[in-house]
């Protein structure tokens, strides 16, 4: 067995350091009725390449999004990684160390959640932002948490286009924490309808730019709304590179700003693990969940980095923590800061621009196809159409032309009646080719 | 000056009531980083959390001694909170509290008492 | 006010003078700022493809974009290797040296897994894609899933919590889903004084109010005070076991019973299942709710803090609640059940957006299919040796917290014999840097004064697990023989020294800015 160091012999002797003759006698504790006499009905051991093979099998199995025209986003984005940020993330010393808990021997790991901070608050232009969360969605339902927290009040509006997924994750976090959540019915271009649904008790309203349709929106009035009501504005950001063309979640106001994070630095995963983004204003600081690397001194006077105001956190505060949450998305968050050192702002600003350009194209594109209408009025990567069939069916016929269209609203949020709404993406990683093949099999399928 | 067993001192002059954490408790927590207090105005009720003190390692509540309402919050504390480390029971005081019955700190312990109580732990 | 002044110092006011030799940044060590002061500001270093048409004004934007780019530098790819290979060398790493924390099972992270989830028909797949175009995926899960139930006993398994305390959330979400739909409001979760701090803050999170439960002097759950602490009220007992202690619960049967006898649920903190897997199956000890930390026992690498990912197996009366998406057969294939409908209309909900941390799966599956079940219990045996090894080698020397009987994963050490010597657990600790090691958990459990909580795994070889206890002894040693200053000052030949804790938190700096620059 390759992974466990100790010879026959090495147990025999350490058996007989410790004092004991079998290593049953060290399992003593456990009582009887509870002991395995032997392996569970499991296969045994298997050899590196039995391994590979069967799980090479089963990756097999898999249509790959670079494998042929791909256009599914809706909360997830196929962008190009540069090759240097996956060996680097894969450096011993970053993939295989703790939380550092022992600053002195984690300064690797602390700057770069500085700098990973300083980047999600230059993105956002909040000033505070944590050392990440564990996706987009998790990131959302502790915001509404701790909106609740600061304004002492029990409910959130959730707009009409916020991604379902995290609608439903806000849900499920904040109803347990006795927290109400109201979502707006789906709406392509309607964030401005919170503005109506703020009361005296709405601790905050949770507005999504671009949405999940891909509508962007000022929410500048929103943000004035919010605020003369008493309550915050959460704004969700599910693709990261949009920061790099769009108004920022500062700019318009918001107190909180939250995203996932994996469209840079991270590959798809088939969802996770993807890297949240977490920021705030300075006021919100103290209720902020999660992690966050602070800079000071060493006894020599030189600059170093901790982890600083845990007793926010759940190993002092415990049952009165601002969250539960142990752990962070470390590795990711380093993806995200190598992808975003190298690209710096003005790298991002041409992606985003790019993603836009071919976004645009494949609106044109579709736009032309009788049978098909678009939706979203202002866009960055992604937009909604609607199709003369069921979008769902259409997704899976294209697939089966090796064509992946997109999401089906459906699949999100099937009783919202948009059955007939497809959400489609384009990123950098879309070529001309691929849109013209899109539009060929949607063409057809269409008129079929 | 009276004292409570949860380390928490009370100065009466006429109704109004300044409230502070003892030296003991102060040393006890080490470096305080961040002192929570409570808005003026707020009405707070003897034994329930009135501020939360923080060092680096700990998050403390601190129990209102009495009754009353809040009449005062130490602001300077948010810019200097090692001041509750170096006069914690003097410039380091945390809230200032009109006591509904100055009588409620009558039943409190006086400084002897309370050294005396503090040689038990 | 509340007196809580278990912790450890925060502060290097005892700071001994620098010792002789090369100071930190030299050598090849070479110092490294941060990127906002070497980056290029208005540089990329990222080549873009664009085609010759293409517009790049987003004038359809207008009004709706950002006044500038956002104000980051970027660096070119050469840059970018020297920055992070030079910060990683200020990091351990469990490929570097023992990394004994107690509770967090830092053992070997196998490079295959990591080629493995990298194949592009796992790591290059969307969430959102047709199901029948993902069915390899939807396999892995099922076969992790298959493997999970095999190895706790347990029939159900809900995969997607994203981290340890996240699955602790889930099971606490479906005990409470299971007691509302019988009519029953019970609001009061017991756990003992010994938990992690995840466990007190789930259950309030989860809604819950927390009451503790005492230990008894041998490191044990009180039945006693559990007994008494039972009552209508108790919607759920949440154990770690084997314990934070480092040992087994020998009464969980029995707290199991004490539990369902009062209408509660049991809850297993699963963070110490390295000790037991394959050897013990949580169903056989009364369990109804368990997270397992993949990056724990199923050895996902911790990635200096995440991702990790925190599935819960569940009993057939806790299964129907569990979180969405459901993984179904339908048929030939498999299919995921994404809304709270057909078999998953009783779901508490979902707890993230999509599946989970497949990354996580893949690497996890490919650690057991390569142990296998004889593996996976040997896994246990060697973890359990190992620890035992280190507190007979050290017992004598240092104060065991628990001598009598053996320990499981982990040996716990408290400050009992360096009692007069002028030394802390933390100075210990730090000097343990100094010495090449990277110190044990401190101050954890609470339970136990200045506690020191050792944790080897099975992969560490004898001859390493020797030099680490010979470097332990020999401090230990001149501890005692009051050589203070080697202590006070530590670490001095870290890449920096003791750093100032409460200085970051009275004044925190949280990001570079231009004008503190």
């Amino acid at each position: 067995m390759r992974y466990l160091p100790l010879t026959p012999a090495d147990r025999a002797d350490m058996l007989a350091v410790v004092g004991a003759d079998t290593i049953d006698d060290l399992f003593v504790d456990v009582p009887a009725a509870a002991r395995l006499a032997g392996p569970v009905d499991l296969p045994h051991h298997a050899s590196e390449l039995a391994v590979e093979r069967a799980l090479g099998r089963l990756a097999a199995r898999n249509r790959p999004a670079g494998a042929g025209p791909f256009f599914c986003g809706a909360g997830a984005y196929r962008h190009h990684v540069p090759a240097s940020v996956d060996h680097l993330i894969q450096r011993s010393e970053f993939l295989t160390s703790y939380t550092p808990y022992q600053p002195e021997i984690a300064q690797g790991t602390l700057q770069v959640l500085f700098e990973f901070q300083t980047q999600v608050a230059a993105l956002t232009d909040l000033p505070v932002a944590n050392a990440s969360m564990y996706d987009g969605s998790t990131a959302c339902g502790e915001a509404v948490l701790m909106a609740s927290r600061v304004t002492r009040r029990g409910k959130a509006v959730l707009s009409g286009g916020l991604h379902p997924h995290y609608g439903e994750t806000a849900h499920t976090l904040a109803h347990s924490a006795g927290v109400e959540t109201r979502r707006l019915p789906a709406a392509v271009d309607g964030e401005a309808a919170v503005i109506e649904a703020i009361d005296a008790d709405t601790a905050c309203v949770v507005v999504q730019t671009p949405n999940v349709f891909g509508t962007v929106t000022d929410v500048s009035a929103i943000a004035e709304a919010a605020h003369a009501a008493g309550a915050l504005l959460i704004v969700v950001t599910t693709e990261a590179v949009a920061y790099g063309l769009l108004k920022s979640p500062g700019e318009m106001g918001a107190d909180i700003a939250v995203a996932e994070g994996q469209s840079i630095g991270n590959g798809l995963n088939f969802g996770g693990p993807y890297v949240g983004l977490f920021a705030c204003t300075e006021k919100l600081l103290r209720q902020a969940p999660g992690r966050l690397c602070g800079e000071t001194v060493d006894a020599e006077g030189r600059r170093g980095f901790v982890l600083t105001l845990s007793t926010r956190e759940q190993h002092i505060r415990r049952d009165k923590a601002t969250s539960n949450i142990c752990t962070n998305s470390g590795l990711c968050a380093l993806a995200f800061s190598i992808h975003m050192s190298m690209l710096g702002g003005a790298g991002l600003e041409t992606l985003a621009r790019i993603n836009h350009a071919r976004a645009v194209r494949a609106r044109d594109a579709l736009a032309a196809i009788p049978g098909v209408e678009v939706l979203t009025p202002r866009f960055f990567n992604e937009f909604a159409v609607r199709l003369r069939k069921p979008a769902a069916a259409v997704v899976e016929a294209l697939a089966a032309r090796d064509v992946l269209a997109g999401v089906p609203f459906s699949r999100l949020d099937p009783g919202a009646g948009l059955d007939d709404v497809l959400l489609v993406c384009a990123t950098e990683t879309t070529t001309a080719e691929d849109i013209d093949a899109l539009a060929r099999a949607l063409s057809a399928e269409i008129a079929a | 000056m009276k004292f409570t067993k949860d380390h928490e001192w009370v100065d009466l002059v006429g109704d109004v009531a300044t409230i502070g954490i003892t030296a003991y408790a102060a040393e006890q927590l080490g470096d305080v980083v961040f002192v929570e207090l409570p808005e003026a105005g707020k009405s707070v009720h003897a034994g329930e959390p009135l501020a939360v003190v923080e060092s680096v390692k700990a998050a403390s509540d601190v129990f209102a001694p009495v009754s009353g309402e809040v009449a005062a919050a130490n602001g300077e504390l948010s810019d200097t909170p090692q001041t509750v480390n170096d006069q914690p029971e003097g410039e380091g005081w945390f809230v200032k509290i009109k006591v509904a019955d100055p009588k409620e700190v009558d039943a409190l312990m006086d400084r002897a008492a309370y050294e005396a109580f503090l040689a038990t732990l | 006010m509340t007196m809580l002044n278990v912790g450890r110092p925060t502060r290097p006011s005892e700071v001994a003078p620098a010792q002789e030799g090369p100071p930190p940044g030299r050598g090849l060590l070479q110092d490294e700022p941060l990127i906002f002061e070497v980056g290029g500001w208005g540089k990329t270093g990222v080549d873009f493809e664009t085609a010759a048409d293409e517009p790049l004004d987003a004038g359809d934007l207008a009004g709706l974009t950002r006044a500038a780019a956002p104000d980051l530098p970027g660096l070119s790819e050469p840059e970018t290797l020297r920055h992070y290979v030079r910060l990683s060398q200020r990091n351990h790493a469990i490929d570097l040296a023992l990394y004994p924390l107690g509770s967090c099972t830092m053992k070997h992270n196998p490079r295959l897994d990591e080629k493995l989830a990298r194949l592009p028909g796992f790591l290059d797949l969307h969430p959102l894609q047709p199901q029948s175009t993902v069915q390899g995926a939807l396999a892995v899960m099922d076969a992790l899933a298959h493997w999970l139930k095999t190895l706790t006993g347990l029939p159900a398994v809900a995969l997607s919590p994203k981290a340890g305390a996240q699955g602790e959330l889930c099971g606490l979400l479906a005990i409470r889903a299971a007691l509302e739909a019988r009519g029953d409001g019970r609001r009061t979760v017991l756990v003992p004084t010994s938990a992690h701090g995840t466990n007190p803050a789930t259950a309030a999170q989860a809604g819950y109010a927390v009451r503790e439960i005492g230990q008894t002097a041998d490191g044990h759950v009180d039945l006693a005070d559990l007994a008494a602490q039972l009552g209508p009220d108790v919607a759920a007992v949440m154990v770690t076991n084997p314990n934070t202690c480092g040992l087994f619960e020998r009464d969980v049967i029995e707290i199991a019973r004490l539990a369902h006898e009062a209408g509660a649920f049991f809850y297993c903190d699963g963070a110490n299942f390295n000790a037991i897997v394959g050897r013990v199956r949580p169903v056989d000890l009364g369990v109804d709710a368990m997270h397992i930390n993949l990056h724990k026992t199923f050895s996902t690498p911790h990635g200096g803090g995440g991702p990790g990912s925190g599935p819960v197996v569940l009993s057939a009366a806790l299964a129907p609640y569990a979180p969405t998406p459901w993984l179904v057969h339908d048929g030939d294939g498999l299919r995921l059940e994404e809304q709270a409908a057909g078999e998953a209309v009783a779901s508490l909900g979902r707890l993230c957006a999509f599946h989970g941390q497949m990354g996580m799966y893949v690497r996890a599956l490919a650690y057991m299919m390569s142990h296998g079940a004889d593996g996976l219990r040997q896994v246990a045996e060697d973890a359990v040796l190992n620890a035992n090894y280190i507190k007979a080698r050290l017992s004598g020397v240092m104060s065991a917290a628990y001598p009598d009987g053996p320990c499981m994963h982990e040996a716990l050490i408290d400050d009992s014999w360096l009692e007069g010597t002028g030394v802390s657990t933390l100075d210990f600790a730090k000097a343990m840097i100094d010495a090449g090691f990277h110190p044990m958990t401190m101050y954890f459990p609470l339970v136990v004064h200045g506690a020191m909580l050792i944790e080897p795994t099975e992969t560490e070889p004898r001859h390493e697990i020797d030099r680490f206890c010979d470097t332990l002894l020999e401090l230990a040693a001149a501890a005692k023989a009051g050589d203070v200053e080697r202590f006070k000052g530590a670490p001095f030949h870290a890449p920096v020294r003791r750093l100032d804790e409460t200085l970051a938190a009275r004044r925190p700096r949280l990001r570079w800015t231009r004008a503190e620059a």
